[in-house]
């Protein structure tokens, strides 16, 4: 308990819905508060720029569509890196699972001669098995020799940024392309279909809502997800309860690495139709997936909202530089300063605060616990 | 629960009525004390009075507000109402500097020393006229002095890392005596010592009572008050049930007093049902500790079914890594672990508790729930992947609801429900839960470590209570504690352990506590 000024801080391990939700707004607005300091200082009315940001973003008929072609990626490596977290391994490597589904994508619909209708669902398979084989190994090692899996994922996210540059330069170089660092053109077989007049690919989108909902069925229902969620609030618990560790973090990794693979097919089959320079395939996906799934709190199914929020930020980014001459890379110091804040009011979620001016010191009785362990004692039986 | 008739409610007399005491001005009172934290009143309205050549005793549960009182005197929390008066002057002890400066000396539970610098070093470290240079140097010699004059001999060369746990307890109390405490508290002194080392405290609290100190002893043992103690004051959910001479007391008297109702002292009978079958079969047992030393050094006993066997001793003797390697939570070395008719040297704790061995492990909160989860997922925190709780993949929430509420009714645990975050729930129904989740599976061998460690006299009452119905219904039961008054309560036979070994297994009924004692301290029997 700690008084400041008329507030009172009371200790409350217990985090209510409402609360989480008032203080992650609260982190944002503070985010949008200091964002606000930044514009100001590059010589635009901050008022003008939230205005830019919010309605420009939300009522133009044809920006509002575009929010949701950064969300999707967000979404799927959003519930993966979200299902890690819930198992205490701190995922960092999203961009580079993301990366190695780009590749298996591309190679499956290049460099193979997959039937038509088979194409799609090949791409997303493999996507899914190379995002998913680029984070076994930071938890192999983990495992195995207890390397900080912060490190090894995020050292991982080089490695195949530096190999889809490698490809596209060389080996991967399209005959085609008259020089440029990209692949050829997927094949027809391999575009995704988009809602009519915009660019969202619609089944990546399905795709993400439906993990979104199994994830949730998957912590809540299953004996998996039980398994997890004891791992991730207690290890020791874990270990008591004889649940292997070894089988519980590898499953985990397993599909978080493979969700960012499929986000990571998303974006070449549904936007770029080709693999090129890996800042051009995804643009700090995987990084602001980390954030997204931070601000959902541990729910899979808040990813949805919170994939589909960074989606508005990031095509605000596009709006403040047609209309404000402000560089797109603006975006970036706003998710920055978003997960700053996220992480910084953690605590006040274990904490209700109250309105207690001049601070009399009240007496709050304590019958209610003595009443229950009174009528716990009476239904006792030796 | 209603106040007993016969207890003196309210106040008690700021000075005793003692003959000969009553012009004497106490060395420390404490007047109307009240301090409350959100929900809890932890000290209501206290008053108590401790005079110089006394050792007072604060008795109480857990819980009953005694650590509250003593960390005001020691200026770590402020009251919100009521005053403290040292020789009759007023003080405002805002932080343990000026508790210091007061003479309140303070000998905490849990050492506050620095492992690898000398006894002189740790005890110059809070002096104020030491020297800028060698400051160890000056206080060698008031150490052997002090040391000789309370009985409190410790070598002021030697390193804090290399001294047993009794001679750090020296150590902190001649720090507080060296720093010119008048007012000496210790709290819960006994609970890391042998008998015999309880004993020689007593006779350096004696000595420091003679040198006309005050002591105040915090301690939740009865048997320690009547031995210890000139005057006890009993605490109860924050208030003071009464001050009182110890000459004017009973065990029993405390214990009402203490707990607010007749305590039954008398435990169920054991039935004869003692088979021939041993429940637990452990033959020359090794078993490294997490430095990879070895802890446990060549263990061999044997627990019959329908037996409590007790293992004693000083905390760290091996206790831990001994009950790990039981439940599969520690590979052993060496050596053979069988519970009847199998083998299960090394299996994996999933294993042991699939052939029927429950765990009652010593870190409730860490290791025995999983705090945020709820009561009815602590529950079945084992048994959610075998039927019923369990259909193919998915875990069946209506089973595991249903069986909450059994558990609930059955072991009378306190909840507000079935969903509540284990977390919430008190220490004694949280032990409540583990129990009902362990003995639910009806196992055949029970490795219980510490299962009463801080609960109250009710809770550890009860606790008590289930272990002994489950041995009479057959099962066999290691019993783990530091507590040695429990181990004689509840155990058939005793093995005592020390620097991983067994110093010899004893029956109960037949063991002097001297004998136990010294067996704790190395001596084989």
């Amino acid at each position: 308990m700690r008084q400041l000024g008329p507030l009172r801080f009371e200790h409350d391990p217990e985090s209510s819905l409402t609360r989480t939700m008032f203080v992650s707004a609260l982190a944002i607005a503070a985010a949008f508060l200091v964002a606000g300091l930044i514009f100001w200082a590059y010589g635009v009315d901050p008022l003008r720029a939230y205005r830019v940001i919010l309605v420009d973003t939300l009522a133009d008929p044809r920006a509002l569509p575009e929010i949701f072609v950064p969300a999707i990626p967000l979404l799927l490596a959003g519930i993966g890196l979200l299902l890690a977290f819930r198992a205490q391994f701190y995922n960092i490597g999203a961009e580079g699972q993301l990366l190695a589904g780009t590749i298996a994508a591309t190679w499956i619909a290049v460099f193979t001669s997959t039937p038509g209708p088979l194409m799609l669902p090949m791409m997303f398979i493999t996507g899914f098995l190379a995002g998913a084989l680029w984070g076994l190994l930071p938890s192999l090692l983990k495992l195995r020799l207890n390397v900080n899996e912060v490190i090894t994922t995020l050292m991982m996210n080089y490695i195949a940024l530096y190999a889809v540059s490698w490809l596209v330069t060389g080996p991967w170089k399209g005959p085609s392309v008259r020089g440029f660092a990209y692949t050829d053109t997927f094949p027809d077989s391999a575009w995704l279909p988009y809602l009519p007049g915009t660019r969202i690919h619609w089944p990546t989108l399905l795709l993400g809502i439906a993990l979104a909902i199994l994830v949730a069925f998957l912590l809540n229902r299953t004996r998996f997800g039980f398994e997890i969620r004891v791992q991730g609030h207690s290890p020791e618990a874990a270990r008591y309860a004889g649940i292997n560790p070894l089988r519980t973090t590898l499953l985990v990794m397993l599909i978080s690495g493979g969700f960012a693979g499929l986000a990571g097919v998303g974006e070449v089959a549904g936007i770029h139709h080709k693999l090129l320079d890996p800042s051009q395939v995804s643009l700090g996906y995987g990084y602001v997936a980390i954030i997204a799934a931070w601000l959902a709190r541990g729910n899979p199914l808040a990813v949805i909202v919170t994939a589909v929020f960074f989606g508005l930020i990031y095509s605000s980014g596009d709006v403040m530089q047609v209309s404000l001459q402000m560089p797109a890379r603006v975006t970036d110091v706003f998710n920055g300063l978003i997960l700053f804040f996220l992480i910084g009011s953690e605590r006040l979620l274990h904490y209700r605060v109250r309105w207690m001016p001049a601070a009399t010191n009240q007496t709050v009785p304590a019958t209610l616990p003595e009443e229950q362990a009174a009528s716990g004692r009476e239904r006792w039986k030796s | 629960m209603g106040e007993p008739p016969d207890m003196p409610a309210g106040q008690p007399p700021i000075v005793p009525s003692g003959a000969g005491e009553m012009a004497r001005v106490p060395r420390l009172s404490v007047r109307n004390v009240t301090k409350t934290f959100p929900g809890v009143i932890a000290n209501a309205d206290v008053s108590l009075a401790i005079h110089g050549g006394e050792v007072h005793a604060l008795l109480g549960e857990n819980g009953a507000g005694k650590t509250t009182l003593m960390n005001i005197l020691y200026g770590i929390y402020q009251p919100d109402a009521g005053e403290i008066f040292i020789d009759g002057r007023r003080v405002d002890i805002r932080s343990p500097r000026d508790a210091i400066a007061h003479g309140l000396g303070m000998v905490p539970q849990h050492f506050l020393l620095v492992r690898r610098h000398t006894v002189a070093e740790n005890v110059a470290l809070g002096l104020r006229e030491t020297g800028f240079l060698f400051p160890a140097r000056r206080v060698e010699e008031q150490i052997r002095e002090a040391g000789e004059r309370y009985g409190l001999a410790v070598d002021p060369h030697a390193h804090v890392w290399q001294l047993s746990i009794s001679e750090q307890q020296r150590v902190e109390i001649l720090k507080a005596l060296l720093r010119g405490a008048e007012i000496l508290v210790l709290d819960e002194p006994t609970s890391v010592l042998t008998p015999q080392e309880a004993a020689q405290l007593f006779t350096v609290l004696k000595r420091m009572k003679a040198e006309g100190h005050a002591v105040i002893f915090i301690t939740h043992k009865l048997d320690e008050v009547m031995e210890a103690a000139d005057r006890v004051t009993v605490l109860r959910k924050g208030k003071v049930i009464g001050t009182e001479p110890i000459t004017a007391v009973d065990k029993r008297t405390l214990a009402r007093m203490m707990v607010g109702r007749d305590v039954e002292f008398q435990l169920p009978g054991r039935l004869d049902t003692e088979g021939d079958r041993a429940a637990l079969t452990v033959e020359d047992l090794w078993v490294r500790d997490d430095r990879d030393l070895p802890a446990v050094r060549g263990v061999s006993f044997a627990v019959r079914q329908g037996e409590i066997l007790g293992v004693a001793g000083v905390a760290g003797n091996g206790q831990r890594e001994l009950i790990e390697a039981l439940t599969g939570l520690r590979p052993a070395e060496k050596g053979r672990v069988i519970v009847p008719a199998r083998e299960v040297t090394n299996r994996s704790a999933r294993e042991l508790y699939e052939v029927g061995v429950a765990h009652i492990p010593e870190e409730r909160m860490r290791t025995g729930i999983v705090p945020q989860m709820t009561v009815a997922e602590n529950l079945v925190l084992k048994r959610f992947r075998y039927p019923p709780f369990s259909r193919g993949p998915l875990v069946d929430l209506r089973a595991v609801g249903g069986f909450a509420i059994q558990m609930i009714a059955e072991y009378g645990i306190a909840t507000p429900g079935p969903r509540t975050p284990a977390r919430s729930l008190s220490g004694g129904n949280i032990q409540k839960l583990i129990l009902a989740r362990e003995l639910s599976a009806q196992p055949g061998l029970i490795v219980a470590a510490h299962p009463t460690y801080g609960l109250d006299v009710s809770a550890t009452e009860q606790i008590h209570r289930l272990l002994l119905h489950r041995r009479n219904e057959g099962a066999g039961i290691v019993l783990v504690s530091e507590d040695l008054e429990e181990i004689l309560a509840l155990s058939d036979r005793i093995a005592v352990l020390f620097r991983g070994e067994v110093m010899g297994i004893v029956a109960a009924s037949a063991v002097e506590r001297e004998t136990l004692g010294l067996m704790m301290a190395g001596q084989r029997s």
